[in-house]
């Protein structure tokens, strides 16, 4: 923290707002239909897990994670633009409106996109891994986990096959307690995720408090840089979600009524770095309002840019289903 | 050009190494392919000559031998992956077919996925019902992935290379009874067979019969013994059941009018069904008969010998088939 500089603080407080008020639009968007299908996740709450750690990462350093990738797509650096112009299925959307709001990516950011099959993304991450060592880079890549996803077979043979090649894999579980609604204690024997690295024999970093991004970032700083010179480290950071598993879970306000409100008011994330910020710096509040107003215009100017930006056409539905040599 | 006779496993074995030697990108990583020197032994000896770098044995962990390979080809690398046996690739089915084969189009072209995943397919000796499947034509089903099967040593050569330098992620499939089987095999390190390109290896005025793997010996044979009645076949080695080079069997079945496709895949939803749909499509006005399938009974692979042979295709029911469409 003493080391952590005031501008530092301030662009965290940026990145989370700028995703808070842009999951807020898209949950807006899709009530009037502007955002369609019947996928979209939101990573409203989950805020300061996804800036805390990757604010940890270099440039060169890679990240992977499920289909709640919206946040990490905006923490990784890549432009809402074309982050919303994919929402809608839009030409100009990060994967051409072919991929969706689970399926962004950036290749020239190395985020290498969300996925949607529970753990499908694991091994890719294992891989990507592989290939930092083998081309002997110093890079390492950061895989977000959901707490859902520990119970499936990729998340143990993708966290075994990188520990026993010692791979620079930063492993972190987005701990939020429920699946699509199942609790953690009803899905997982130990409900403890971070000792699941005892199985493999791979560095194990605890639990972190996932809402607070001072917090989170020091433990990932440590894990990237462990990760970078030695091998794998399992990082469990608790988090919590404020809307439904996707926008189809209208349930969700009833059903946790009373835990949801709990987080809200004394565990959300950016409320809690703006105390921080306002202890330790007089007068920070025109700062503060100045971050969001820019962001308010940054979400308006990237649903503009959607709403006006072209469809795909039949030589794009029809493009990239193989490379052409 | 010159050339050797070997097996097929050594055909693949030379080919693995020479793209090991002329491209520091490709690494082989599976179950059994270092120590073991490879379940097939296949990759006999490359442990010894590249290191455990490039010649990586897994766990026994088929979802993440094709998921992570996904990852290093994302990256740059060319990995070629062993699963041991098809069989077991069904445990990496989510990791071929959702992650491998979609990854290029789902984010639009800004990631490519060059990898092979190889696997020794067919029916072996009593190997029973979880062991004995053909089943290239599951994985053919899904635009983004190429499938390819040599029949014999030197396309296994030719297209194990190809398959290699695609940019594209390949299921190459090896027949276990064919491993043993020696063939001329070009020198070439250079020696490519081209992806998706269908091999006439006889020419025949009465029928054709399409098959791919295994079942081109049996259609060869079959076409010997229906020579000695006057049946000239013209028997086609598909190679590669994605891209299926339809254009071949067209060319021919102009020609004959006839059609007999042989596989030891299951009949249902199969290479087969796929050959006789496009050619009532294509050909109606051609057709002089039905299409023929022969192909593995419709029952799972039993122990006892003689009853297994009874639920395969041979020669023997090739020739069959054949007067029936003539």
């Amino acid at each position: 923290m003493a080391t952590l500089k005031k501008e530092t603080l301030l662009e965290w407080y940026r990145q989370m707002f700028l995703i808070r008020l842009f999951e807020t639009k898209c949950d807006d968007l899709y009530k009037e239909k502007k955002i369609t299908g019947v996928y979209l996740h939101l990573y409203s709450g989950h805020e300061a897990t996804g800036v805390g750690a990757l604010a940890a990462l270099r440039p060169s350093d890679h990240v992977i994670t499920a289909y709640r990738d919206h946040g990490i797509a905006i923490a990784k650096g890549v432009d809402p633009k074309p982050i919303m112009a994919e929402m809608m299925g839009k030409k100009t959307g990060t994967s051409g409106g072919k991929g969706g709001s689970m399926h962004l990516a950036s290749r020239e950011h190395n985020f290498w996109g969300g996925y949607a099959i529970v753990g499908g993304h694991l091994p890719l991450a294992t891989g990507i891994g592989l290939a930092c060592r083998y081309n002997e880079t110093d890079e390492v890549v950061i895989s977000f986990i959901g707490d859902g996803a520990t119970n499936n077979g990729y998340f143990h043979e993708a966290l075994n096959m990188s520990q026993i090649w010692d791979l620079p894999v930063v492993w972190i579980i987005e701990n939020n307690l429920v699946g699509m609604g199942t609790r953690i204690e009803d899905s997982s024997g130990q409900t403890e995720l971070h000792k699941r690295a005892i199985a493999y024999n791979m560095k194990d970093a605890g639990r972190v408090d996932g809402q607070d991004v001072i917090k989170v970032n020091e433990v990932v700083s440590q894990a990237v840089e462990y990760a970078r010179t030695t091998g794998p480290v399992l990082i469990e950071s608790m988090t919590y979600r404020y809307k439904g598993h996707g926008v189809s879970d209208r349930s969700y306000d009833k059903r946790l009524a009373d835990e949801l409100k709990e987080w809200l008011e004394n565990k959300d994330p950016i409320q809690l770095l703006a105390k921080t910020l306002k202890a330790k710096y007089k007068g920070i509040q025109k700062e503060l309002d100045a971050i969001e107003q820019q962001c308010a215009v940054d979400v308006e100017d990237a649903t503009q840019f959607a709403l006006n930006s072209p469809d795909p056409t039949y030589e794009d539905l029809i493009s990239n289903v193989y490379v052409q040599s | 050009m010159s050339e050797k006779m070997l097996p097929m496993r050594e055909a693949l074995r030379i080919a693995l190494r020479e793209e090991m030697l002329r491209d520091e990108r490709v690494f082989v990583m599976g179950e059994e392919v270092g120590q073991w020197q490879g379940t097939h032994k296949v990759t006999r000896g490359l442990l010894e000559e590249f290191g455990a770098k490039r010649v990586r044995d897994t766990p026994i962990s088929e979802m993440a031998i094709a998921g992570a390979a996904v990852g290093a080809a994302m990256m740059g690398l060319r990995p070629v992956a062993e699963m041991m046996t098809l069989n077991f690739a069904f445990l990496a089915l989510d990791a071929i077919v959702n992650h491998a084969a979609k990854i290029h189009y789902m984010f639009d072209g800004q990631f490519r996925v060059p990898l092979v995943i190889r696997a020794a397919t067919g029916w072996g000796n009593q190997a029973t019902a979880t062991h004995s499947h053909t089943p290239e034509p599951i994985f053919a089903h899904f635009p983004g992935l190429y499938v390819g099967c040599p029949s014999n040593p030197a396309d296994a050569k030719g297209m194990l290379k190809a398959a290699i330098r695609d940019e594209n992620p390949v299921l190459f499939t090896e027949f276990i009874a064919l491993y043993p089987k020696p063939g001329p095999v070009p020198d070439d390190e250079d020696y490519i067979v081209p992806i998706g390109k269908a091999d006439v290896k006889r020419e025949g005025k009465h029928v054709t019969i399409v098959s791919f793997g295994s079942g081109v010996d049996w259609s060869l044979h079959a076409a010997d013994e229906l020579a000695k009645d006057g049946v000239e076949c013209e028997v086609i080695d598909m190679r590669w059941l994605r891209p299926l080079d339809m254009n071949t069997v067209f060319e021919s079945f102009k020609k004959t009018n006839r059609c007999v496709v042989v596989e030891e895949s299951l009949p249902m939803y199969s290479f087969g069904s796929e050959i006789a749909a496009q050619i009532q499509e294509n050909m109606f006005d051609y057709m002089d008969a039905p299409v023929k399938r022969v192909s593995a009974m419709d029952v799972p692979l039993p122990y006892a010998r003689d009853i297994e042979l009874m639920a395969l295709p041979n020669a023997d029911k090739v020739v069959a088939a054949v007067k029936e469409v003539l």
